[in-house]
């Protein structure tokens, strides 16, 4: 675990390093801000219910473009020769790159914040929605990066890593809107399945205990995933 | 130290390495030596738990590899070929992660990084990033990586590749340092690089163990102790290795070139005894004319091709 922490460290701070930090968290509250607020005045209420719902759809691409690199790039370089020729496990190294993109997500949300302060102003916001949004969206970005780093550990070029982890977190996002022609019953299943129902639940401010389970199963299954696909390179 | 057995690792369908065995006692400096594709860096790969092998097995002070593969990692310091460090990194955070990585406590550290970036010659750069660095301070900030935690085992994996002339004697004389007091392992296509380094020698072709032994010991085994090499103004190679093979100590007669009324040849001897002035007179009473008359000691060189040969 103590190599797993130490990976997250460096994971994180190595964003940081290189502009692509920038340059993400930008193109991110661009679009973010631009969709909510070209819309929020013309509605005229107090609530960031439109911010939220927008959210599976820009991480979608988003989140990928952040998890691309983790290990395409580390095997393109080789230097995961190095890190996997230290003393940690492969799941220390899966665990550790996945906190690290987790934390550079929540990072890039925390701006928005002042979103929901500046409605406080003008606008009486119910705060339980948002938090409970605030909560949705880091599960959601969690699932995400989870799926980002299967993808990433499949390849060694990022921009397929990019592409493969965004195909995944679409269909995850749009699942049970493009399956409307099935009969019912199969699509209660389709839509359990599909990440952003569960996000809608919470982000209404209801925090369910299925929802939340989708997303921590989401992340463990796509983890396990890629441990199993860093072991079958040996 | 490190035993081997029948260690064996395909690519699919391509095998890179076959049935290895030997054994690496403790402080040995043994260099694997062999032409590119042998097979030196998989046998590496997998004593540093990188790869699995496809069979075969490899203890390392009773360990093993599959099952402790976090102990065996801890004894050992890997330098890939090529050291592929983090490049956005500065040189003090990234060997500062490896210490952490390796948990070496954070009172130790600095001292430990300073006796480091000393040895190794790199206080100059400790504050620069990877990707600036010539390739001969990588291939030293990558030595320092492997020997952060002061393993019992120190893999090199080509240690010298690309470095000027200055950098590799200051890089061989510091793996020599360090072989005093520990096992190392080191990969080359360079034959004067093992002589000059190593104990023993592995000689690796093919994925196959062509020879092993220390260099005198190599040099026995491959048989005659000096070549001559001749050219004569002759037509025909096959009259003239027969009668040089009337000389007792001529072990063979291998053609190098030849041309129209010209030949070049080596002949091996497998004596101690100087057969110089037989083999001249052997020339003399065939009344062949002399070009060339040349006796050389053999070296790893004449050995490393002989056995790495194609076909």
């Amino acid at each position: 675990m103590a190599g797993a922490i130490n990976i997250f460290r460096r994971e994180f701070k190595s964003y940081f390093i290189s502009p692509i930090a920038y340059i993400v968290i930008s193109i991110f509250l661009i679009l973010a801000g631009w969709f909510f607020f070209s819309t929020f005045f013309l509605f005229g209420q107090a609530e960031m219910r439109n911010f939220f719902s927008l959210l599976p759809i820009i991480f979608s691409f988003v989140v990928p473009a952040i998890t691309m690199r983790l290990f395409s790039e580390e095997f393109n370089t080789g230097s995961f020769e190095l890190i996997y020729t230290l003393p940690v496990s492969s799941m220390d190294i899966i665990i550790g790159k996945f906190m690290g993109a987790v934390a550079f997500v929540i990072v890039m949300l925390l701006p928005t914040v002042i979103y929901g302060i500046c409605i406080s102003f003008i606008g009486d916001l119910d705060w339980g929605p948002v938090i409970g949004g605030y909560i949705g969206a880091v599960l959601l970005g969690a699932a995400f990066t989870a799926v980002g780093l299967f993808a990433s550990s499949l390849t060694r070029n990022q921009i397929v890593a990019f592409i493969t982890g965004m195909s995944l977190c679409f269909i995850l996002t749009l699942l049970d809107k493009m399956l409307f022609f099935l009969p019912e019953s199969a699509l209660n299943f389709f839509q359990f399945l599909g990440a952003d129902y569960h996000f809608q639940n919470i982000s209404k401010g209801i925090l369910d205990s299925r929802d939340i389970i989708y997303f921590i199963s989401v992340c463990f299954v796509m983890l396990y995933s890629t441990n199993i696909v860093i072991q079958e390179k040996k | 130290m490190i035993h081997i057995e029948n260690l064996t690792k395909f690519y699919g369908d391509s095998r890179a390495v076959d049935e290895i065995t030997f054994d690496i006692k403790k402080g040995e400096i043994l260099g694997l030596l062999g032409p590119n594709g042998a097979g030196k860096t998989t046998t590496m790969r997998m004593l540093t738990c990188y790869l699995q092998p496809t069979s075969g097995n490899i203890t390392v002070k009773d360990l093993d590899i599959y099952e402790h593969s976090l102990e065996i990692k801890n004894l050992m310091g890997y330098l890939p070929e090529s050291a592929p460090l983090y490049p956005d990194m500065l040189v003090y955070d990234y060997l500062k992660f490896v210490a952490d990585v390796r948990q070496i406590g954070t009172a130790e550290v600095d001292s430990r990084l300073k006796k480091l970036a000393d040895m190794c010659g790199i206080n100059e750069v400790m504050h620069r990033p990877v990707n600036e660095l010539s390739k001969g301070y990588k291939q030293r900030v990558g030595l320092a990586h492997a020997m952060i935690n002061d393993p019992e085992i120190l893999i090199l994996d080509e240690p010298t590749s690309g470095l000027d002339p200055n950098q590799i004697v200051e890089i061989r004389d510091i793996i020599r340092k360090i072989g005093r007091e520990k096992t190392v392992i080191l990969s080359t296509h360079i034959l004067s690089e093992a002589e000059a380094t190593c104990d023993r020698i592995v000689i690796i072709n093919k994925g196959k163990i062509v020879a092993d032994g220390s260099t005198d010991e190599l040099k026995r085994e491959a048989g005659s102790d000096y070549i001559i090499k001749v050219s004569i103004m002759h037509g025909n190679f096959d009259e003239v290795k027969d009668s040089f093979k009337s000389v007792p100590e001529v072990k063979d007669v291998i053609l190098t070139h030849s041309e129209t009324d010209l030949v070049e040849f080596h002949i091996a001897c497998s004596s101690h005894k100087d057969v110089r002035s037989d083999i001249y007179q052997v020339i003399k009473n065939n009344n062949w004319p002399l070009l060339e008359f040349h006796r050389e000691t053999r070296t790893l060189e004449n050995i490393f091709r002989e056995l790495t040969r194609e076909g």
